[in-house]
């Protein structure tokens, strides 16, 4: 039985399916919309019960912290994602937690803000939107210095702290036209040529749409 | 005895008492070396090269430099498995997952609203900036949500990833803290009955009743 990966066309899931094609795991897709408020039948709450995406379902097992479980249970397979060492772990830990913390929630709103308000017939809040582009601009700073020491952000070797970046990032530097935010930082516009040119990264998105063509 | 493992930040920090209490729970002897926040510590240079972000926690053991708090619970979950509370990350992959889920779930989903909460109701009237009515409603709603799912959860769970007190739970006990005891609002959590019930285990643990010691030893941040 294979693994279903719920909401394909959205970024948070593509991190998830992104993970899944480096270590060479089957999936399915199912859609949700975000736009009709699918999130919220009593069926995806029963799965995700927070509303959100990304969720899967894995025969009878439902996980929706997903990307560590994978990279774990294959580890023998496909690109190795957590580093060798439990040091190299400890690193690709903290990346993911920057990512979290410190890139996503800026990134995340002015997702919200400049690719889905029209969506949701709302209009944009040019307040939030400034305040995200600072703290953006502020926590590529510290990537550039980062990068001018290391090839990737755990160190010598892409992991999943670099692959948890892609799918917003593909969004700034495209429908939201601030690829100036990367290329104007000379360390972080060579990492993000090399890591958006993988192989799988081009699967994904020949696989899964965006909302935004 | 002087022992490798350092922790950067002041103990009344929500993230540096996390790992403090994850480093309590493992058995795992550590130094607490206190930054004074007021003063600009965490902006120095010399700090700013352990933590390029100036935030707190930083961690340095015999191996490893690092930062952000969630991160470091792992770490030493990892790297000491054989010390202290040995189940506090799960013995097998699939406790495993559901401890990460549910620690997901506090970083993503408690954190944002509890530490706004925290930040507006707590940390404001002491630092005499004006407290934003409008940012504390929405949290308030942004919170009870979420506590409801954990409301539900915690009537089919004893603890959040399953039968055991895990990381995810302890993950929790900053900010819940700090609402219950340091804010009025400390019924969001405890007039649910779930939840209060998960509260009252999970903060009567030793290791969190030493932190709470600590953190009371601390003058104003």
């Amino acid at each position: 039985m294979v693994v279903k990966v719920y909401g394909p066309a959205y970024a948070s899931p593509k991190r998830v399916i992104l993970c899944l094609v480096e270590k060479e795991i089957e999936f399915e897709t199912v859609p949700v919309d975000l736009i009709k408020g699918e999130q919220r039948s009593p069926e995806y709450l029963k799965l995700q019960p927070f509303g959100e995406l990304p969720v899967i379902q894995d025969g009878d097992f439902i996980l929706y912290a997903i990307m560590r479980y994978y990279a774990e249970k294959y580890r023998s397979q496909g690109t190795e994602l957590l580093g060798k060492t439990i040091e190299e772990r400890g690193l690709v830990e903290q990346w993911l937690e920057v990512e979290a913390h410190n890139y996503n929630p800026a990134i995340y709103e002015l997702t919200i803000q400049l690719l889905f308000s029209s969506k949701f017939g709302r209009p944009v809040d040019e307040k939030l939107v400034k305040e995200s582009d600072e703290k953006l601009g502020k926590t590529l700073d510290v990537y550039e210095e980062r990068l001018s020491k290391s090839k990737y952000l755990a160190g010598d070797f892409f992991s999943l702290a670099d692959l948890s970046h892609i799918p917003f990032t593909h969004y700034l530097v495209g429908p939201m036209g601030r690829q100036h935010m990367i290329r104007d930082r000379k360390h972080v516009s060579a990492w993000w040529d090399d890591i958006s040119n993988r192989p799988s990264w081009k699967k994904v998105l020949e696989l899964c749409k965006t909302p935004f063509g | 005895m002087a022992t490798p493992v350092k922790v950067y930040g002041p103990p009344l920090s929500t993230a540096v008492c996390r790992v403090v209490a994850c480093l309590l729970e493992k058995d795992v002897e550590f130094q607490l070396i206190s930054l004074n926040m007021a003063k600009g510590d965490h902006k120095k240079p010399d700090f700013l090269k352990i933590q390029p972000f100036g935030q707190v926690p930083a961690f340095q053991d015999e191996k490893i430099s690092l930062l952000e708090s969630r991160a470091i619970c792992r770490y030493v979950c990892e790297n000491y498995p054989e010390k202290g509370n040995k189940g506090l990350f799960g013995t097998n992959p699939l406790a495993k997952a559901s401890i990460d889920q549910w620690l997901e779930a506090e970083g993503q989903s408690f954190n944002p609203p509890s530490s706004a909460l925290v930040f507006q109701l707590a940390l404001a009237p002491r630092m005499n900036i004006k407290q934003d009515e409008g940012v504390i409603k929405q949290n308030e709603e942004k919170l009870a949500k979420v506590l409801d799912v954990y409301e539900k959860r915690l009537g089919e769970s004893r603890f959040l990833a399953g039968d055991e007190f895990s990381l995810a739970d302890l993950s929790h006990l900053p900010n819940a803290h700090y609402l219950v005891n340091a804010t009025d609002r400390g019924e969001i959590l405890t007039s649910r009955d779930n939840v209060g019930r998960w509260w009252g285990e999970i903060s009567n643990r030793d290791s969190w009743k030493k932190v709470v010691d600590m953190q009371k030893q601390q003058h104003s941040p």
